[in-house]
């Protein structure tokens, strides 16, 4: 019977059923038992068909305002209801992201490598190109095309590592050097290059010596150089090395292939304990001699040049004692430096 | 060069309180590089002891020690650390007599080593103090036992302090000396380079010994039928002879003191003169037993066979081209090397020779290292000695031998010179100002050239400049432009920044390479830096993938004799650094190299036989005969993997490196440099015969390939002997052909936007052809309407027959003009199946 009581009641048990839901399972248990076809409040709407057609209207509206009320209450309780079961899905998916496993490493570039890119770098912005030549040489280009005299100290000073038969006159060249020599007879001048790469010498595997070195030289050849480019183009390169208050000095010294020679220390402003000034390398100005090898008038011409030691200048630079490390291959020492030194 | 200070002060002014470091400062300022100190680290109070009495008292070691009572004060004064004037002193030697003057160390005196002296208890005694040896005091080598001052001819007072007694106060600056400056071997040099360092007043020792030409006495012929390089080996010979020498006096304290510092053992009284007069004036000098010589000198080369003992008693085999001093009798000495054995000064020797000769430099150093006898005197003569300097040095060791081994020179001897003087060289106007960069005033280049010694004579439109005598690496009028810029000073030199024309920038190679080593970086391997040096059998072992011996370039002076050659792979490089990282305990290694190897043709000869001279340039000939006199040196890549590629952690179980991960990194490595490489079934001798693959790349237009280099595991029994683990991936590409071969730019293709159609295909093929070849033959075969290919499944087993497998393949189709249907996508791979079906006999799997 359609009532007022009866319809009450089929809402309060909907309700009530509404309110104890947990999770869908019970929710669609709920909404099958109070909303479906077979509901008390469908049963009761299919009563309105045999009433009295004044009673229609009011029993309709009685029922009808019922069965809103219970449908958006479910409504609701389902919005709630997803929401609360996503959570949970989320709430069992969390993980511990301090504990997630690491399935890809970074490698490490060599930091000798990396250093002789930066200083290219540094040229390269001034204009100035990088050249590259055989580390096994022929002594013409290690030696005699560069003012050494076969006879001269300096030459035997090299410890050299000689090829068999000594006689072929091949070498491991003992600086970069000879490639100063191939640019300048393979380049249009002026010719500013440098020249990076590894070098041989006959020394023991120390702290501070190892036979396998490299070193980045530089030589430029124009008309009307002078020293004082020298010092200005060194100075260029130490501030970008080593910040902006690195400095150059130069101090006479001897070298076959300049003349005049200097030895040059650089201003470590931020050196471990302390600033202080760092033997950095040699240069001077291209040896007349020298250029009359590659075929060029020295009259005419005149060039500087400069060479420095990569290991060195990581050592002072990076604070490394240990010249092995970096020979080594132990992987800890380039992973130290990752991708830039 | 080391340089004792009391030394350097008789010939320039060294103020009072000049420290070793301002000496060493103002030094640098010219070009001596600081190489360090010396001093004989000795302090406190030592003075001169007289032994008054002593007692011999056995020991139950097996010494006998002496308990004595030595006066360290005179009567009744207080000894130098304020003790008693007589002390008990315990002495293990036993080369003293009661009388003998000796050198007592009281308590707190220091000797070298940090050894302090204190009163303490031995042998049953309070000894205070310490009666020295030489040794002790850091004076000589000798240890026979105490130093007993009359041996030096000393007869102080007792408690005279003998740190300044023996010269021990005294300290020495040490200098590297650049292979220009021979003149800088001597004190005379040194301190003129400190006068133009400081402005200090430079006494020149050579100027105030007598010049005066000996009296003919020996005849001295020069007789140089072979001169080296056109150049006669003796230029210089002047003798002095000086009659009744005592070469058993003690040479002095002052003396033996002054060699010490300057890194000379004291010998004898005439050798020390020698050496002291070499020191002081640069000019070597030999010392005959002049009794010994068989009649007059004649200086030549060595003939044929020829041999001679040296004063070190080794019997030498003498080249053609040594040059030789010799008498009647033959060889008596290597000149300018090492003395010969037969005419030496011995303690019988009553009348000396004395030689003081120039040699040329280039004779002198080949003899030397043909010999391998560095001396102090080939050291000073390869660099050049100042031929002027003889005289005066034969007189400087005259004079000494008269004054301290009771010589009398008898005024005879020789003095043969034929030494040319140095070339004048003309210094245009305005050269040095525009080499150097600076504004130097007229007289700022004359000042600084006439102190170095040079004389000047005015030209029109420059100078003529004639070096000194001891300046032969005045050459050029460069090189007096570093006499200026030095004498000035460098600090005058402003910095000017060069502007260089624009460049071209990294070129294309230098770029890849970096890219290369960058992509290997990213993508997790380590770059390392391996020595190129290679053993016989690494290179037997990995050097060429078949059964033939690479040929390497083999070093004829290696470091180590095991590792000769230069290498021609990277692998054993990565081996060595992976065995190391392993002994350190990290055991999962991605490492790799970029790096030149060597590679000589097989049957080729390198080298020149003749080196063409420098300072010309050599025809465009023999330009390339030096340039194709090297062997190829390509650029290779080395990759090694061993351990895990993923470490075992929390929800993830370890995913151990194989081959596939070096031939991932081939792969990326391809796509980075944009290289068209695939990979074929390979072999080579160090890797696993069933797990290598050759990487090859397409060149022109049909099916050749050039083969780039290997990927693959070590050959497992390989790795054992090497004590790695029994998978270790490695790969190594020729970098140099893979640039070479690198797409110079990339030809786009416009994207098509209709859909794709997606097909599987399984086929089934005997189990030895390769996947990749049914997937070249499915990619022919399908046409140009496939997209994309990959192998997803390899199967065998239940449904397949016995040495059979099924591959399955994803295709994708897209035609760029319309949207293709699933019969046309079908047709295509039919056609592909069927291509593969006519190379390999696969049949589709439905």
């Amino acid at each position: 019977m359609i009532s007022e009581e009866s319809v009450a009641a089929a809402v309060e048990a909907a309700l009530a059923a509404i309110g104890a839901v947990t999770d869908t399972a019970t929710f669609r248990a709920a909404r099958s038992e109070h909303a479906g076809e077979a509901s008390a409040l469908a049963r009761l709407n299919g009563q309105l068909r045999s009433l009295p057609n004044d009673q229609k209207a009011a029993a309709g509206k009685l029922v009808g305002q019922a069965r809103a009320r219970v449908n958006q209450a479910f409504a609701a309780k389902e919005a709630d209801v997803v929401a609360l079961e996503n959570a949970a899905q989320l709430a069992a998916e969390a993980i511990d992201v301090t504990a997630l496993p690491v399935r890809k490493r970074l490698g490490a570039r060599h930091p000798l490598s990396l250093l002789q890119e930066k200083i290219g770098e540094i040229f390269v912005g001034m204009g100035w190109e990088v050249a590259e030549g055989p580390e096994l040489e022929n002594e013409w280009f290690n030696f005699d095309a560069l003012n050494f005299d076969p006879d001269h100290p300096a030459r035997a000073m090299q410890d050299t590592f000689f090829v068999d038969p000594v006689s072929s006159h091949l070498l491991l060249r003992t600086h970069t050097s000879p490639v100063q020599i191939r640019s300048l007879l393979s380049r249009d001048l002026p010719v500013y290059v440098i020249a990076p790469g590894r070098t041989y010498r006959t020394d023991e595997l120390d702290a501070t010596h190892t036979p396998v070195f490299s070193q980045v030289e530089g030589i430029a050849v124009d008309k009307g150089l002078t020293m004082a480019h020298l010092r200005g183009t060194l100075e260029f390169f130490a501030r970008k090395m080593f910040g902006d208050e690195a400095k150059i000095r130069l101090r006479p010294n001897y070298f076959p292939f300049t003349e005049p020679s200097a030895e040059m220390d650089v201003w470590q402003p931020n050196a471990k304990g302390g600033a202080r000034w760092v033997e950095w390398g040699g240069c001077g100005m291209v040896n007349p001699n020298v250029l009359l090898s590659a075929g060029i008038d020295p009259d005419v011409y005149s060039g500087f040049a400069f060479g420095i030691g990569i290991e060195r200048t990581l050592q002072f630079r990076n604070n490394l004692n240990d010249m092995r490390d970096m020979v080594e291959g132990d992987i800890r020492f380039s992973q130290q430096f990752g991708m830039v030194v | 060069m080391r340089i004792p200070l009391s030394w350097l002060a008789e010939f320039v002014d060294v103020p009072a309180g000049t420290s070793i470091d301002d000496v060493h400062a103002a030094l640098v300022s010219v070009g001596l590089e600081e190489e360090g100190s010396h001093r004989f680290d000795i302090d406190g109070p030592v003075v001169v002891g007289e032994v008054l009495e002593f007692g011999e008292e056995p020991q139950s070691n097996g010494k006998t020690i002496r308990w004595c009572s030595v006066r360290v004060a005179p009567p009744g004064t207080s000894a130098a650390d304020g003790g008693a004037d007589v002390r008990g002193i315990v002495c293990g030697a036993h080369n003293f007599f009661v009388g003998d003057k000796v050198v007592v160390t009281l308590p707190g005196a220091v000797l070298p080593g940090d050894f302090a002296i204190a009163a303490r208890k031995t042998y049953g005694h309070i000894s205070d103090g310490m009666i020295a040896s030489a040794r002790e005091l850091g004076l000589g080598d000798e240890h026979d036992g105490i130093l007993r001052l009359a041996t030096l001819g000393l007869d102080p007072e007792v408690g005279t302090d003998a740190l300044g007694l023996l010269g021990l106060t005294d300290a020495a600056v040490e200098v590297n000396v650049t292979p220009d400056r021979g003149y800088a071997f001597s004190i005379r040099g040194i301190a003129r380079e400190y006068a133009h360092a400081t402005g200090a007043k430079f006494r020149d020792p050579a100027l105030a010994l007598p010049t005066i030409e000996p009296a003919e006495g020996v005849h001295v012929s020069i007789d140089d039928q072979a001169p080296i390089r056109g150049k006669v080996g003796a230029t210089v010979f002047v003798t002095r002879v000086v009659r009744g020498v005592d070469p058993t006096v003690p040479t002095p304290a002052w003396m033996v003191s002054r060699l010490k510092l300057a890194g000379i053992r004291s010998i004898s009284v005439v050798v020390d003169i020698t050496n002291y007069v070499m020191l002081e004036l640069g000019q070597p000098l030999h010392g005959y037993d002049l009794d010994l010589l068989q009649g007059g000198i004649v200086v030549r080369r060595a003939a044929a066979g020829e041999t001679l003992k040296t004063l070190d008693g080794q019997v030498r085999k003498l080249d053609p081209e040594d040059l030789l001093i010799t008498d009647d009798s033959g060889a008596i000495g290597l000149a300018g090397v090492m003395g010969g054995l037969k005419t030496e000064i011995s303690d019988d020797t009553t009348n000396v020779l004395i030689e003081a000769a120039n040699f040329d430099p280039v004779s002198i150093a080949r003899t030397a290292r043909r010999h391998k006898l560095p001396s102090e005197a080939s050291k000073r003569f390869e660099r050049g000695v100042d031929p002027q300097v003889a005289v005066a040095a034969a007189a400087r060791a005259v004079q000494l031998l008269e004054e301290l081994a009771g010589g009398t020179a008898d005024g005879s001897g020789s003095g043969l010179h034929q030494h040319d003087s140095l070339a004048p060289i003309f210094l245009p106007d305005q050269y040095i100002s525009r080499l150097v960069g600076v504004d130097y005033t007229d007289d700022e280049i004359t000042s600084s050239l006439i102190e170095i010694g040079a004389t000047i004579e005015y030209a029109s439109d420059g100078l003529l400049v004639s070096p000194p005598s001891w300046r032969p690496d005045l050459t050029h009028k460069s090189t007096l432009a570093e006499e200026v810029a030095r004498i000035v000073g460098y600090s005058r030199i402003p910095s000017v920044l060069p502007t260089a024309p624009p460049g071209r920038g990294f070129t294309r190679e230098q770029q890849l390479r970096r890219l290369a080593a960058e992509t290997l970086a990213a993508s997790g391997s380590t770059e390392v830096l391996a020595y190129p040096f290679l053993s016989a059998s690494s290179n037997a072992t990995f050097g060429s993938p078949d059964e033939t011996v690479a040929p390497a370039v083999r070093l004829a002076n290696p470091l180590d004799a095991e590792v000769p050659l230069l290498r021609t792979t990277l692998l054993p490089g990565l081996i060595d650094v992976a065995r190391r990282n392993l002994s350190r305990g990290l055991t999962d290694l991605a490492v790799f190299e970029i790096g030149a190897v060597f590679l000589p043709a097989e049957g080729t000869d390198y080298g020149v036989v003749d080196v063409p001279l420098g300072a010309t340039l050599p025809s465009s000939e023999i330009l390339d005969a030096l340039n194709s006199s090297i062997p190829p040196q390509p650029w290779h890549l080395g990759l090694l993997f061993l351990g895990d590629a993923i470490e075992k952690q929390p929800g993830q179980p370890a995913v151990p490196f194989g081959v596939a991960d070096a031939l991932d990194a081939v792969r990326l490595l391809a796509t980075a440099l944009d290289v068209p490489v695939s990979v074929r079934q390979g072999s080579h001798k160090a890797l696993h015969p069933g797990r290598t693959a050759e990487v090859v790349v397409p060149v022109g237009v049909g099916a050749d390939v050039v083969s780039v280099g290997y990927v693959g595991e070590l050959l497992p029994a390989l790795a054992a002997d090497l004590d790695l683990p029994r998978v270790v991936a490695v790969a190594e590409l020729d970098l140099s052909a893979l640039i070479d071969l690198a797409a110079r730019s990339v030809q786009a293709t416009p994207l098509a936007g209709y859909p794709a159609a997606t097909q599987d295909v399984s086929l089934v093929v005997a189990e030895a052809v390769a996947a990749g070849d049914v997937l070249d033959a499915l990619t022919a075969g399908a046409g140009e309407l496939l997209e994309s290919i990959r192998l997803v499944d390899d199967y065998r087993g239940a449904g397949i027959a016995e040495g059979s497998k099924s591959l399955t393949f994803a295709l994708r189709f897209r035609a760029d003009d319309r949207t293709l249907t699933a019969a046309e996508a079908s047709e295509a791979r039919i056609a592909g199946a069927a291509e593969a079906g006519r190379r390999f006999g696969a049949t589709i799997r439905e």
